[in-house]
């Protein structure tokens, strides 16, 4: 998406929350500066939240358990909400969901607003839930989440193990919105992450124009499943 | 935990306190109390039962599929797995089962899904997601398409490989094999009986099966 202007660029500190309606033909560059950040992300169509995003129709549409470049993320109706349309960390995790409050008390102990102001623990559930009020939607509302830069390896038995050091320092992930969509974003830690410190890393976020997926295009390329994925999401825009 | 613990029940179907078979393609909605057990028994074999829990007294506190294979560090579901809402409640633990491992990041087919997945002509195939709206539509209490999450497809085989692909096997499931969970708050029980023509899930023959129930055993 180099060739286009960057219309805003932002910094989303560690352990916050942020929302933005991303508009169709425009790409959102998450940037991880530092190495190890990690960002929960939840989606929807934003003039019908009710079509949201769902991770197992995306995984069984492409037969992966893993998201990189060339996949796209689906919603529940069968529509492409977003693209996949670079990315150089490799892999992004659709498996290991979203720390909460007693994790989090739990791992790092207790911190207070009263003690040490903005320093205090967050954790993404609250987070994705504060930002969902802020839209009109609740708990009922909250899907499984997909965590950019952070990787869970899952062996033959099915056991699960997350993987340090997936995402290196400066590497990003180019998210083209395919419809209006309606993006929640927290930079909390991993809840699997082993870091015994809390720590959570800042990203930069920057957004471009970009034009809507042509005939060749390498996501609608990349399976048939998502040729007719996009064929549906360009039919709600007839 | 290894992802395999075949473990069989001691409860004998002659004491249960509800039985009732549920056909291939339908669904079925039910409140589940504190204490008691529920069977699922595949009756056929190799058929895919797609469910959902809810805390009864708030079904906003819902099964959640990644907190409850992250909490137990693997992704099949098998005896001892207790099965989380997303808010921490325990809802059910598996207790019994004779399949071995159930699967919780397929999903359910809906006709939307399977027009991207098949072709666009299957939209009018009937589908578990079509099945889960008609049963908590009838079941009332405001439930409505943003309770239908991420759910558990017990006796379904999907395999995740090291590379991070995910394949549909045939299902590892036999004729009476069952799973066995004892409810561990009043949870509403919601099942669509998977009416996939489409992939191996059911062997391409959607079939019936059971559900029992037993009130608690003192434990």
């Amino acid at each position: 998406m180099s060739g286009s202007p960057v219309l805003w660029e932002e910094v989303v500190e560690g352990g916050a929350t942020w929302s933005h309606v991303l508009k169709r033909g425009t790409t959102l560059r998450i940037s991880d500066p530092g190495g190890n950040a990690n960002v929960g992300a939840i989606f929807y169509n934003f003039e019908c939240p009710a079509e949201r995003f769902n991770i197992p129709d995306s995984l069984k549409a492409q037969h992966i358990a893993r998201l990189t470049e060339g996949f796209v993320l689906y919603s529940d109706m069968g529509r492409i909400l977003c693209s996949i349309t670079e990315d150089t960390a490799g892999w992004h995790d659709p498996i290991g969901g979203s720390s909460n409050a007693a994790l989090v008390r739990e791992k790092y102990g207790v911190t207070r607003y009263q003690d040490c102001h903005n320093d205090y623990h967050k954790n993404t559930r609250d987070g994705f839930l504060v930002e969902l009020a802020k839209w009109g939607l609740g708990p009922r509302d909250l899907p499984p989440n997909v965590n950019f830069f952070s990787r869970v390896d899952v062996a033959e038995d099915g056991s699960m193990a997350y993987h340090v050091g997936n995402s290196n320092p400066g590497a990003h992930v180019d998210l083209r919105a395919e419809m209006n969509v309606l993006t929640i974003l927290n930079t909390c830690q991993h809840p699997l992450d082993p870091n015994p410190n809390y720590d959570p890393q800042p990203v930069k976020l920057s957004i471009r124009r970009e034009p809507a997926a042509g005939p060749n295009d390498p996501c609608r390329l990349s399976r048939p499943e998502n040729a007719r994925g996009f064929t549906l999401t360009e039919r709600y825009f007839l | 935990m290894s992802g395999t613990r075949l473990v069989a029940s001691r409860l004998d179907p002659r004491d249960a306190v509800y039985s009732s078979v549920i056909a291939a393609g339908e669904p079925w909605i039910y409140e589940i109390l504190k204490g008691q057990y529920l069977r699922i028994v595949d009756l056929d074999g190799n058929q895919a039962v797609d469910t959902l829990f809810y805390n009864a007294s708030d079904p906003s506190d819902r099964y959640s599929a990644q907190d409850t294979i992250r909490s137990q560090r693997n992704i099949y579901l098998t005896t001892g797995t207790r099965l989380l809402s997303a808010a921490g409640t325990v809802l059910l633990t598996i207790v019994a089962d004779t399949c071995g491992r159930h699967d919780t990041l397929g999903g359910a087919c809906a006709n939307e899904s399977n027009m991207v997945r098949y072709a666009l002509e299957k939209r009018h195939m009937h589908a578990c997601r079509n099945s889960f709206l008609k049963a908590v539509l009838a079941w009332g209490h405001g439930l409505d398409k943003r309770d239908i999450t991420a759910n558990i497809n017990f006796f379904m085989n999907v395999p995740v490989t090291p590379e991070g692909r995910l394949t549909f096997e045939d299902g590892i499931s036999e004729p009476g094999k069952y799973v066995e969970m004892r409810a561990e708050t009043d949870v509403l029980t919601l099942i669509s009986n998977c009416p996939q023509l489409n992939n191996p899930c059911n062997a391409y023959h959607p079939t019936p099966v059971e559900v029992l129930i037993w009130n608690g055993q003192g434990d």
